[in-house]
């Protein structure tokens, strides 16, 4: 294992609580603003000190409350990505990542690591700019050049993208992907958005409350959230508390309407079901529906139902495709919520 | 016409700003770091030499330094020195009356500066000393040169604290500040008016210089690439 961690931290009513482990893979901790994420990797990097646990990186000890271990950020070498980057304001770009250079080995081996890494980039052109000189693209080289220039034992990418507009956001993903492939050791990355992460991690663990929910492959993660923040993080808007009924029903409160599920764990409390996963038709589990509305998306149309004999006052969301709506578009429809999309919740 | 006055302000003025450049700095940056009850407390200790009449100031300066106080004594009976009445005594006052202005203008730019430049350098293994004079300082410096600047003018024309803690003596003592006092006294007008004129001169200067050193701060530089 590359990493592992195993900390707390209290901050006033906030209450970190996070353990988890990771190889030579990309890890992404997703979770809402305020979950704690972003202090893990602030822990990790000694920029925060955790009231108790444990971080080791490499099979070295960055922090032992109990062995009394609290090593200095700079002697932790975790690679630290900001999402303002946090270029030197005062230095050139050339300037910026000769501050990242070690200097132990002596000035020859410094400028030459200096001289590749601006190459590699494509930054030697820019070498006398200053960092307000430089657009967004080129400033995440800089930052990027000047991390790898360090030789970091992991990276910790803090919401990397989340600055940029979007359409420059995919094409310095992929940037960044690049390093993190040539990088191969590895690599936290903490976000909020669920595409972002789904494209750049093998793993997710999703975050709430200072707490890791779930953590598993990105695929895992996707279809089985396991909970209500998790399965809120990863998109799916269709979200029920249900109550158990006879003969393999549930109540779905929300919706007030009553479902036939697959057997669900013992400890579920909520159901949730993706937009994109319900179907039009008749049988089992499906309902007619009101249109409540109809939101049209660029590629596709979210249509707000609301179930007719419903007691329940939260509208079910299903999205189409444009020409399939445009072909079957009525005031009430019958749609159905297929057993095997159902996600079973905890909280 | 004699220039020992002019000599005299400027050499206080100057001395009293290095001392305080780094008293400040230092003050503003440890300051910024405390619990905020603490920072309260020290915040209106250190700026109420800003608010005090300069007579207090001196006063206050007097009742430690004289010949016969506290400290005034000790140095009198250790070393054979009198605290009072020297040139250099003026920069007791001066120094206290600009530490203010100094540590308030410093205080503003650490306060506004990035904290994640700091954090990133030290994940970089960039030493905390480093960070502090190449990092910290330089993306500060316009609040620091103004502070610089501001207390520099201040020291030049404080008269009050640095009138009772070395009083006048022509070639000894005496500032423009304090000059110009005795002249207007003994009715040599036409003299008073010059120095007046050349005060008035040198704090245009030092107003300007301010002035431009904040323009370029807020002077937009960014060049759109992309």
């Amino acid at each position: 294992m590359s990493i592992l961690v195993d900390i707390e931290k209290k901050l006033g009513d906030f209450h970190l609580d996070v353990r988890f482990e990771a190889g030579d893979e990309v890890l992404a901790l997703l979770g809402a603003s305020g979950c704690g994420k972003s202090m893990t990797l602030k822990c990790i990097a000694g920029i925060e000190k955790p009231d108790r646990g444990r971080i080791v990186v490499d099979g070295v000890t960055l922090f032992d409350s109990e062995k009394r271990i609290n090593l200095t950020p700079q002697q932790r070498r975790t690679g630290l990505l900001f999402q303002n980057y946090a270029l030197f304001p005062n230095m050139t770009v050339l300037q910026n990542i000769r501050a990242g250079a070690k200097r132990e080995q002596g000035k020859a081996a410094q400028a030459k690591a200096v001289d590749t890494v601006m190459e590699r980039f494509g930054l030697t052109e820019l070498a006398g700019h200053y960092p307000n000189q430089l657009s967004g693209g080129q400033q995440q080289r800089t930052a990027l050049a000047r991390l790898l220039v360090s030789s970091p034992r992991i990276l910790l990418l803090d919401e990397p993208f989340s600055a940029l507009d979007s359409h420059l956001r995919f094409r310095l993903e992929e940037e960044v992907r690049q390093v993190i492939r040539s990088f191969g050791k590895t690599v936290l990355l903490v976000s909020h958005d669920r595409d972002e992460v789904f494209r750049m991690s093998h793993r997710i663990a999703v975050m709430d409350k200072g707490r890791i929910d779930t953590i598993g492959s990105r695929k895992a993660v996707f279809s089985d959230p396991q909970t209500r923040s998790g399965a809120v993080l990863t998109g799916c808007k269709n979200i029920s508390a249900i109550r158990y009924e006879e003969n393999g029903m549930v109540w779905a409160a929300d919706w007030g309407i009553r479902l036939k599920v697959p057997l669900l764990p013992r400890d579920t409390t909520a159901i949730g079901i993706r937009m994109h996963s319900i179907r039009q038709g008749s049988g089992a589990n499906c309902f007619r529906c009101h249109v409540e509305e109809e939101i049209e998306n660029p590629f596709s149309y979210t249509i707000m139902l609301l179930p007719l004999d419903a007691r329940g006052g939260v509208p079910i969301g299903w999205e189409l495709g444009k020409e399939e709506w445009e072909r079957i578009r009525a005031e009430e429809v019958e749609i159905c919520l297929p057993p095997e999309a159902i996600l079973a919740l905890h909280n | 016409m004699d220039w020992f006055p002019l000599y005299n302000s400027i050499r206080i003025a100057l001395i009293s700003t290095v001392i305080i450049f780094f008293v400040g700095i230092f003050a503003a940056y440890y300051i910024a770091k405390t619990p905020r009850l603490v920072k309260g407390v020290l915040d209106v200790i250190l700026t109420l030499p800003l608010v005090l009449p300069p007579t207090v100031v001196g006063y206050l300066l007097l009742r430690l330094f004289g010949p016969k106080r506290i400290i005034g004594a000790w140095f009198w009976d250790h070393f054979g020195i009198r605290l009072t009445m020297n040139w250099w005594s003026a920069i007791f006052a001066t120094t206290v009356v600009i530490f203010p202005l100094m540590y308030r203008t410093a205080r503003g730019a650490f306060e506004a500066f990035d904290e994640t430049l700091a954090y990133s350098a030290k994940s970089l293994g960039l030493r905390n000393s480093y960070i502090f004079w190449r990092i910290r300082i330089p993306c500060c410096r316009q609040g620091i040169l103004a502070g610089t600047v501001l207390s520099f003018a201040r020291a030049l024309g404080e008269y009050g604290a640095t009138n009772m803690i070395c009083g006048y003596t022509p070639g000894r003592t005496a500032t423009i500040s304090t000059t110009v006092y005795q002249l207007w006294r003994t009715n040599e007008d036409s003299l008073a008016f010059k120095w007046v004129l050349l005060n008035l001169a040198i704090s245009f200067v030092v107003l300007q210089a301010v002035n431009l050193l904040e323009k370029r701060n807020t002077a937009p530089r960014r060049k759109e690439a992309e």
